[in-house]
């Protein structure tokens, strides 16, 4: 069995009949890395944070099983299933700037959780923040722990809360969007420095992104979400060399290409959005919540 | 390879002139308020019939030793001027933190835990603000009976939806955040989210207000011992002052104008230091 397994797993709004997710299964072992991909809207992000147990609250779930290393989350009280996802699993977040507590100081936001809910002494956390601020490539990391986050750049509060997700040695990482607020430049150091990360300590991750390029460079498999359908879940070789779906084979065709930075850009087709939709229809059309 | 520090942590707002002239007014009112018995050159409530309507010192038929005059009972306006200053300034301190305390509270509760909790509070705000303060104000001290500390339950019964209502839709903006949801991920209950990581982003909002809310006191204490139901009125006050003051305003201006324009002068002050702390200690504005 895979560290994450998520079964079938159907989200609505509460009161309504319509899914936010239709029968998503999905799975990611230790040191894999899984690509989540799809337009906005189409619930990725919805996935994560299912996992983590962070849904909004207008949001249930309708149906299915999230395991989280062996257990089933949605069958332990909510107490015993935060433990669980605080030991296990941790939130690399999309914006850095709205992530830190801006009044703060950035040493306890990252040593907090060891010592009040893992039960750390405080020189052991503030040690372990201090050798993982150094991983993530901070310079002087002993004063970047006295500082506030208005303090810092984008870029440094981004390295800052992939070392602060890394700190008690989760099993499961889920990033959502982590690059997405940052500028291009950045974007790769942290894509580097997260896959970096990633195989140094052997996490499983989910990463939840829009842009198919960078799935090309961080994972080994991908799923790829319409309107809450899962409409592909291959290895990301095979995917390149040539997805199963027609959607998927129209998402990566849209994709602009660097080598034609002039060419127009190809839009999904209607019949394939069509034919995707009508899928989607038939997926409704078979369940009872 | 890494990005070093960069250059916002080197940048300190300056504190401005009217912080530090605000801050010096209500300073001189504190100290003046707590040697009153000291410096005051008169007994506030010694009456001399013979030195009534003296005008202040720099005036033609001034009374040595009376520096702002007299009012029309012979009593020495200022030495009323600093004792009235205590009575303004324990209403202003403990009517403004209870305000705050209570109002904040509930705010925050609202504001963070929503649901049922912030139904409740919220409906109270919107009844509570349905009531027109001053009759209010005047029924309550009618039903409790004149005193200081009537007139704080006053204030406090009346103003806490101030801050409810404003550090509500703060709680409610910072819930929204990612910090907060990075927080539940790694385990921390909901109380102690809304105490450790909510609480500190509001309480600059909580600090201005408080300061606004204080200048707010001294003017009801003021409204209400016009209307004469503040405390015993033996005791002098800005707003009795004042109050008297009115009958007599063609013949002594300065039993009026003196303690009129302190009241100014100290709730502006209290504004304006809100004002200034906020630029000052508002981590969003830094």
């Amino acid at each position: 069995m895979s560290f994450l397994e998520v079964r079938d797993l159907s989200l609505r709004i509460k009161g309504e009949q319509t899914r936010l997710l239709r029968s998503v299964s999905l799975s990611v072992s230790v040191g894999e890395v899984r690509g989540l991909v799809g337009e906005s809207g189409a619930g990725k992000s919805m996935i994560g944070k299912a996992v983590l147990g962070i849904l909004p609250r207008a949001v249930e779930v309708a149906g299915g099983e999230i395991w989280l290393d062996g257990q089933n989350l949605l069958a332990l009280p909510v107490a015993q299933r935060r433990r669980v996802i605080g030991a296990k699993a941790a939130l690399i977040p999309q914006d850095p700037l709205t992530a830190l507590n801006p009044s703060r100081r950035i040493g306890p936001q990252i040593t907090d959780r060891l010592v009040d809910i893992l039960g750390w002494a405080r020189n052991r956390a503030e040690a372990r923040a201090l050798e993982l601020l150094e991983e993530v490539q901070i310079a002087d990391p002993a004063r970047v722990m006295r500082s506030y986050p208005h303090e810092l750049s984008g870029g440094m509060r981004q390295r800052i809360l992939i070392a602060s997700a890394f700190a008690a040695e989760p099993k499961l990482i889920v990033a959502d969007e982590p690059t997405t607020a940052l500028d291009v430049t950045v974007q790769k150091q942290i894509l580097r420095l997260i896959k970096g990360m990633q195989e140094r300590h052997g996490t499983a991750l989910l990463f939840v992104t829009h842009d198919l390029g960078v799935v090309s460079k961080v994972c080994q498999t991908i799923s790829v979400l319409y309107a809450g359908l899962m409409v592909e879940d291959s290895a990301t070789a095979a995917f390149y060399a040539g997805p199963r779906h027609a959607y998927s084979r129209a998402l990566l065709a849209a994709t602009p290409k660097y080598t034609d930075p002039l060419g127009s850009l190809t839009p999904v087709p209607e019949a394939v959005i069509a034919a995707v939709r009508a899928e989607v229809a038939a997926a409704d059309g078979g369940w009872h919540g | 390879m890494a990005d070093v520090m960069d250059g916002r942590g080197a940048v300190r707002r300056k504190g401005g002139l009217r912080l530090w002239l605000s801050a010096c007014w209500l300073a001189v009112v504190v100290v003046v308020a707590l040697l009153a018995p000291w410096v005051a050159p008169h007994d506030p409530l010694a009456q001399d019939l013979f030195l009534g309507r003296m005008p202040p010192v720099w005036m033609q038929g001034a009374e040595p030793g009376y520096y702002l005059g007299t009012d029309s009972l012979g009593r020495d306006v200022l030495s009323r001027m600093i004792h009235g200053a205590r009575i303004a300034l324990a209403v202003a301190l403990f009517a403004g933190v209870i305000t705050a305390l209570l109002g904040a509270s509930l705010g925050l509760l609202a504001g963070f835990m929503r649901g049922w909790v912030d139904l409740v509070i919220s409906r109270l705000i919107d009844i509570w603000m349905a009531f027109p303060p001053v009759l209010f104000s005047i029924l309550l001290i009618a039903v409790l009976g004149p005193g200081l500390s009537s007139i704080i339950i006053a204030i406090v019964v009346i103003d806490w939806t101030r801050f409810a209502r404003v550090v509500r839709a703060e709680a409610m903006a910072q819930g929204a955040m990612d910090y907060v949801q990075s927080a539940r991920v790694a385990g921390r209950g909901r109380l102690g989210i809304m105490l450790v990581e909510v609480l500190p982003n509001v309480l600059p909002t909580v600090i201005v207000l408080l300061t606004l809310e204080m200048g707010i006191a001294v003017i009801v204490e003021a409204i209400l011992s016009f209307v004469n139901l503040s405390i015993s009125t033996d005791d002098p006050t800005w707003g009795g002052m004042i109050s008297e003051g009115r009958a007599s305003i063609h013949q002594a201006w300065w039993v009026l104008v003196f303690p009129l324009a302190t009241l100014f002068l100290t709730v502006l002050a209290f504004s304006q230091l809100g004002e200034g702390l906020k630029d000052r200690f508002d981590p969003v504005l830094r």
